[in-house]
């Protein structure tokens, strides 16, 4: 599913200040750890996931180091404690260079 | 004599002891409807964090697949101009109770016919294009979208009238020793239920959680690959998907889980 890799992002829309709440997130994404064999025996080449990040309204609020032993479609679930209103944009960085982007907007009443 | 007393506390608790461990070993689970009668789930054998994954339709990396199968659905393709959507209607409602009463017999075809092959048929016939390949991203998609339709519903499968001589040779097949290790399903999912087979938990083999998303496999996966599976492990020569044998054997096993229900896609390691 390398060619069709789609973030999904769930963060709650409202949330009291001060509050933590969970962020879950999911990518398909076959993470191709490139130690396999093909059938032609050739290894097959590493294709994965190697940088994850969150920001919260610009302001870094997470981030990881993805390495070749992550299973396929990962799922990465984290707390964030919540301040203002403001907007969650997450990224996932791929191997050859594309970036996957998703954001979620969260409102402190 | 006199009665010593010390003894006799300690023997009584030594039996209370191996009562209470014997209870344990009777496993006093409720496992409520995820099981029937001596019939379990392959969910109830599984990790706690592999139920989690299941129980949590965004953890759970198999909706990857229903999502896909939806798009499927809506997609018009082949010469006749349509799409599934056109014939069952958009939302995939129709595909209610499908997974669960699959595979039947076919009066016109005169044979049984599991999801994949109809899904097949109907490619073929109504929508004139080309049949999708077992186990390919889109069968597996469309599959995982029609059972997941179901969830929830008790497993009904007819197994008397026309289709009685299929499920027979089902059954023939289950108990039937093959390979060089010379082993029957049975032997595994009958007599060591709840046992370990290498590092795995072997469970009752019940076909309620199929199309089902194997951890080891990183993606969905279904019952006759998991037929092959097993009948690799015990170094037989399996037969090819969407066999005859195969589709009966299908049968078969799903009826051993008759009223367990659909949990499409399961998560199962």
């Amino acid at each position: 599913m390398a060619n069709n890799v789609k973030p999904r992002v769930r963060v709650q829309k409202t949330a009291t200040k001060g509050e933590v709440v969970e962020i879950k997130t999911l990518i398909s994404h076959n993470m191709e750890s490139g130690r396999r064999k093909g059938k032609d025996g050739k290894l097959v080449p590493r294709s994965i996931i190697n940088k994850f990040t969150v920001t919260f309204n610009g302001k870094p609020v997470f981030s990881s180091d993805w390495a070749p032993s992550i299973s396929a479609n990962p799922y990465m679930s984290f707390f964030a404690k919540v301040n203002e209103s403001g907007e969650f944009a997450f990224k996932w960085m791929d191997d050859d260079g594309s970036v996957y982007d998703s954001t979620a907007k969260i409102t402190v009443a | 004599m006199k009665t010593n007393w010390k003894q006799i506390t300690f023997l009584a608790a030594a039996i209370g002891f191996g009562a209470c461990m014997f209870a344990a070993n009777a496993d006093a689970t409720d496992w409520g409807k995820y099981q029937v009668g001596e019939h379990r789930s392959g969910y109830t054998y599984m990790t706690d964090e592999s139920r989690a994954m299941q129980n949590d339709n965004f953890q759970n990396p198999g909706m990857l697949w229903v999502e896909q199968g939806a798009e499927l659905w809506a997609k018009v393709d082949g010469k006749a101009g349509k799409s599934c959507a056109s014939c069952h209607g958009e939302s995939g409602d129709s595909m209610k109770g499908v997974a669960a009463r699959y595979p039947v017999y076919d009066q016109n075809l005169g044979k049984l016919q599991d999801l994949e092959q109809q899904i097949n048929y109907c490619l073929e016939t109504r929508m004139e294009t080309k049949p999708y390949k077992w186990e390919s991203d889109e069968m597996l998609s469309m599959t995982t979208f029609v059972s997941y339709q179901s969830l929830g519903m008790p497993v009904n499968v007819k197994v008397d009238g026309p289709a009685a001589a299929a499920f027979e040779k089902g059954k023939a097949f289950y108990y039937e020793r093959r390979g060089q290790l010379d082993m029957a399903c049975k032997h595994c999912h009958e007599d060591n239920a709840g046992g370990i087979i290498r590092a795995n938990t072997l469970t009752q083999g019940q076909g309620n959680g199929f199309p089902t998303y194997r951890l080891k496999w990183q993606k969905v996966g279904s019952l006759q690959r998991r037929f092959r599976g097993c009948n690799n492990e015990v170094r037989a020569k399996p037969y090819p998907y969407g066999s005859e044998e195969y589709t009966n054997l299908e049968l078969y096993v799903k009826w051993r889980g008759q009223g367990l229900p659909i949990e499409a896609p399961s998560v199962r390691n």
